[in-house]
């Protein structure tokens, strides 16, 4: 060994040591946490609010003492809408970190991309937003919407007579599993509602689609062909901003035909003058607008995390219902955490039956014991001119999940784990 | 849509009543029955709404715009104005002593949107000017219901515009093809011919069609010569309206094409004319659409009178951003490797990643918001419901703008005179006293410039993010090599052409199939001709 390769050695093992000493240092008093967002790309729109939302959650715990007396140390990667990256990061959380949790993903895509990894490491995730159901996973608990929470009530409120009395559909999605799912569940409901399928018209554009004249021309047309036409968008990521730009300048207005979106909240619309969007709707489980005492502390909370970590734009960020879903889903992963006395996988996911939590939306929600979804409520917004939704339909209490939905066939009996 | 039920003929009837009422001199309040019915369950909202529209007046107008904007509420069932300075009762006016907090707040839905909107038309029909009268007749063209016919008549009768009197017309037609009275009924058919509105096809359809089974079955309209008149009017407005949407794709193929050429002009001068296969270009357009962003947000702090303007200012900006992005590249990367082209395609791709990252750094991985100023927002209708938005048109005014701009550069001034010099004969140009190394640098320079004014074309369009670039860097390159290397009007055809392609085949096939099929057809047709569209021809044509 000559010295050059003496001196590289050497660097390198005290790297080594380097890197390992706090590390194994740090791994007895804390417990590490993942969260597994896109930080960049398409969905970064989307997710970023959602990393800022869990570090802040965090950042809470461990302000209240932690978890069973240890801090919480949060573990940020970026997968950057990539959906195979995501499942490699999601490996690099559970398999080289040691997370006790992940709280991550956006797009069914993604989240379908990480399932094999934590089935197969026995990690646990938790997944926040709305999504097509037919899927259940031990490994997983989902916080967000399932279809009869919010797709199915939304298009119930455009048929009746205080939505607008819709007779005919548009379906515009993303082409990917979410939206190609939903949509086959809204058809076989608009059917057992008596609608044709001459009534409904079917559309796709590609992630990251910015051309939306030919669509709205399309949508035009078929809105002009008789009877009162609304529009079911489960357009995803960074495509809304062109899709609702396009919608505004072609003066395609809320009155004549109403847009709701699945995936488009507070935090999407920063991005967009939504003057000319005045009255379109979105379904979601709590908007920022909601007025109640929790609500009021989340947003706070929220804000002032913000400002302190100098968030872009801080002073004007939203809240919005996934991120509602992750601080919901991290406190009640708390709670089980603390009910086991453990954060062993298996002894969590015991405890996670039945956990409640007064949530910002104003509602207690519950953990369900056998199907792993929240009961959550079901609230329906129009925008209003600052962006933000005025509640025009809520459901008085919150509804059990049934992630298998009974319009798509196959699914009787389908219900818990 | 509908023909009237039971239920609004009834309120028609009852409107009728209260407008005699209305017509009485007194109307200093409102009367509070008539205002409480704002504070009940939709039904007597629209109800109520509907019959504000009916009595008119400024009282009528003022509750309207507290209801529209949210400033409504009840405090007891009682329905109260929420002002700053307190509350007052909406049908009197008095101020109240309740606190404004006490009150709960009426939310306005779109239905409810829709008949304010109707309401406020019907009230804006008495307006003295024509321009208002006209906005007004418009909104009841598309959304009256048979309530307001009387409201129609008294205001046609008033009417002196012959272009309101139209509209008006048209608007009674719409109404009147329910009426009981036949040779009223044939009047309106036959008026309606002159529209271009499927809604309106849509009436006309339903009197066509058979009500019942077999030989029971009877004609909705039983008189036949409405009945032609209806078909004839049906197949005029269908002429007009597949003549509109015709020339809707149309518009939208030269659009997409335009906001292709803004994004491969640059390229088709760096990589057509100058040979360098620069991967960065899509960077470049980034550079252009993050100089808008910073443009914009100076004029947010420093100038927000003038916000509408500041993409004008943002086209020097964009060009002077990107062009020193190239110079900086050309003179430290890409001068080494002329001639090179393996080399400098791995080189500008590295380069490619430096500037991804660099915005990342500097700005945030996040999409940037961009507003369009407002004289970029809404459009312009054609016939038909074919809008044809005003951000696309600037967009191609821009981009033949940008044309002519390179074009004069190209052919008429000294410096473009070299550049076409250095690329045909490196050699002998710098024999004759060309500086060849600054005229390499200088056209990479506009070539770079350029493709920032294309970022700002895009900023108004698409989303602005770091890694924007990456998906145009295709589009560019399939228009400069479908056009043919070396030439600019080359890159024009291919990117109009690929455009109204795309467009047509997206109209028929949908957005995802569309761009497969666009694709296999580049791919086809460089198999085919591998010079592209245009050929260089002559003794340079090989070198």
């Amino acid at each position: 060994m000559n010295r050059r390769n003496f001196v590289k050695a050497l660097t390198l093992s005290a790297s080594i040591a380097a890197i390992g000493l706090p590390a194994g240092a740090h791994a007895a008093d804390t417990i590490k946490v993942g969260i597994l967002h896109s930080l960049s790309g398409t969905m970064a729109i989307s997710e970023t609010a959602l990393k800022n939302v869990a570090l802040m959650t965090i950042e809470e715990i461990n302000a209240g003492g932690g978890v069973l007396g240890r801090k919480l140390e949060p573990v940020v990667v970026d997968p950057a809408s990539n959906w195979p990256l995501f499942a490699e990061r999601a490996r690099q959380l559970l398999a080289q970190d040691k997370v006790a949790a992940v709280f991550g993903c956006w797009t069914s895509v993604s989240r379908k991309s990480v399932l094999p990894v934590f089935k197969e490491l026995n990690g646990l995730l938790f997944y926040p937003v709305q999504y097509e159901g037919e899927e259940l996973e031990k490994n997983v608990f989902y916080t967000g919407a399932a279809p009869n929470q919010q797709a199915i009530p939304a298009v119930e409120y455009l048929m009746s007579e205080e939505g607008g009395g819709a007779k005919r559909f548009v379906l515009l999605g993303t082409d990917y599993v979410y939206p190609r799912t939903t949509n086959k569940i809204l058809r076989a409901f608009l059917k057992s509602k008596g609608v044709s399928d001459a009534d409904i018209l079917e559309d796709y554009t590609p992630f990251g689609h910015a051309d939306y004249q030919t669509i709205i021309a399309r949508i035009k047309q078929f809105a002009a062909e008789g009877k009162k036409t609304a529009v079911v968008s489960t357009i995803n990521g960074d495509s809304n901003v062109p899709f609702y730009k396009e919608l505004g300048n072609a003066g395609l207005k809320a009155t004549d035909v109403p847009v709701v979106a699945f995936s488009v909240g507070e935090e999407e619309l920063r991005g967009v003058d939504t003057k000319p969007l005045l009255g379109h709707l979105a379904a979601w489980n709590y908007f920022m607008s909601v007025d109640n005492p929790q609500n009021k502390a989340f947003i706070d909370k929220y804000r002032a995390w913000a400002k302190k970590n100098a968030v872009p734009n801080a002073d004007t960020v939203v809240t919005n219902d996934p991120m509602e879903a992750t601080y919901v889903g991290l406190h009640m992963w708390k709670q089980a955490v603390e009910k086991a006395g453990s954060t062993d996988v298996d002894k969590v996911i015991a405890a996670m039956g039945g956990q409640t939590f007064k949530a910002p939306s104003g509602f207690t929600l519950t953990m369900d014991a056998t199907n792993h979804h929240l009961h959550k409520p079901v609230l329906i917004g129009e925008v209003r001119a600052d962006g933000q939704f005025d509640v025009v339909w809520q459901t008085q209490q919150p509804i059990r999940a049934q992630p298998w939905s009974p319009f798509i066939e196959g699914n009787e009996g389908k219900q818990g784990l | 849509m509908f023909g009237p039920t039971k239920r609004q003929w009834c309120i028609a009837a009852a409107l009728c009543v209260l407008m005699g009422l209305a017509a009485l001199p007194a109307r200093a309040a409102l009367d509070p029955a008539l205002v409480q019915g704002l504070g009940g369950d939709f039904n007597a909202r629209v109800a109520a709404i509907d019959a504000l529209g009916v009595a008119g007046g400024d009282e009528a107008t003022a509750l309207l715009d507290a209801l529209e904007g949210g400033r409504l509420g009840t405090v007891d069932g009682r329905l109260v104005v929420i002002a700053p300075d307190g509350l007052r009762d909406a049908a009197s006016g008095e101020a109240l002593a309740a606190d404004a907090g006490a009150a709960t707040r009426i939310t306005v839905n779109n239905r409810l949107r829709r008949a304010i909107g109707t309401a406020r038309a019907a009230l804006a029909l008495s307006s003295a000017q024509p321009a208002q009268r006209l906005a007004a007749a418009d909104t009841l063209r598309e959304n009256a219901s048979p309530a307001l016919l009387p409201v129609l008549a008294r205001a046609l009768a008033a009417e002196s515009d012959a272009a309101v009197r139209e509209v008006l017309l048209y608007a009674t037609a719409k109404l009147e093809l329910s009426s009981p009275d036949p040779a009223l009924r044939l009047k309106a058919a036959q008026a309606l011919g002159a529209s271009s509105d499927a809604a309106v096809k849509n009436l006309l359809a339903a009197l066509l069609e058979k009500r019942g089974e077999g030989a029971a079955a009877t004609w909705v309209e039983p008189d036949a010569e409405v009945r032609a008149a209806a078909a004839a009017s049906m197949r005029a407005i269908d002429r007009r309206i597949g003549l509109a949407q015709t020339a809707g794709t149309l518009f939208s193929g030269l659009s997409l094409g335009s906001i292709l050429l803004l994004a491969a002009l640059g390229l088709a001068i760096t990589y057509g004319v100058m040979g360098v296969i620069n991967m960065a270009h899509g960077e470049l357009l980034m550079v252009g659409a993050y100089a808008t962003f910073v443009v914009q947000g100076v004029f947010r702090s420093h100038f927000p009178a003038y916000l509408d303007l500041y993409v004008l200012a943002a086209i020097p900006a964009a060009f002077l951003a990107a062009a020193l992005v190239g110079i900086v590249m050309e003179r430290l990367v890409l001068r080494h490797l002329y001639g090179r082209p393996l080399e400098s395609l791995l080189a500008t791709w590295g380069l490619s990643l430096v500037l991804i990252q660099a915005a990342r750094v500097l700005f945030g991985p996040q999409n940037l918001e961009l507003a369009n100023p407002s004289w970029m927002s809404g459009g312009v209708e054609l016939a038909g419901g074919v809008v044809l938005p005003y951000n696309r048109i600037v967009i191609l005014g821009f981009a033949a703008f940008v044309l002519v701009l390179i074009w004069l550069m190209m052919q008429k001034t000294r410096l473009g005179m070299f550049v076409r010099a250095v690329t045909q004969n490196r050699p002998m140009a710098g024999c004759v006293g060309v500086p060849t190394a600054r005229v390499d640098t200088l056209a990479f320079a506009i070539g770079s410039g350029v493709a920032g004014l294309g970022g700002l074309a895009l900023s108004q369009i698409a989303n602005v993010g770091p890694a924007m670039g990456t998906g145009y860097i295709v589009d560019a390159f399939m228009v400069v090599v479908l056009g043919g290397v070396g030439q600019l009007a080359g890159a024009v055809w291919a990117a109009l052409g690929l455009g109204i392609v795309a467009k047509f085949l997206e109209g028929w096939a949908g957005a995802v199939v569309a761009k497969i099929l666009v694709l296999v057809f580049i791919i086809a047709f460089i198999q085919k001709r591998p010079q592209g569209i245009f050929a260089l021809k002559g003794r340079f044509a090989d070198s």
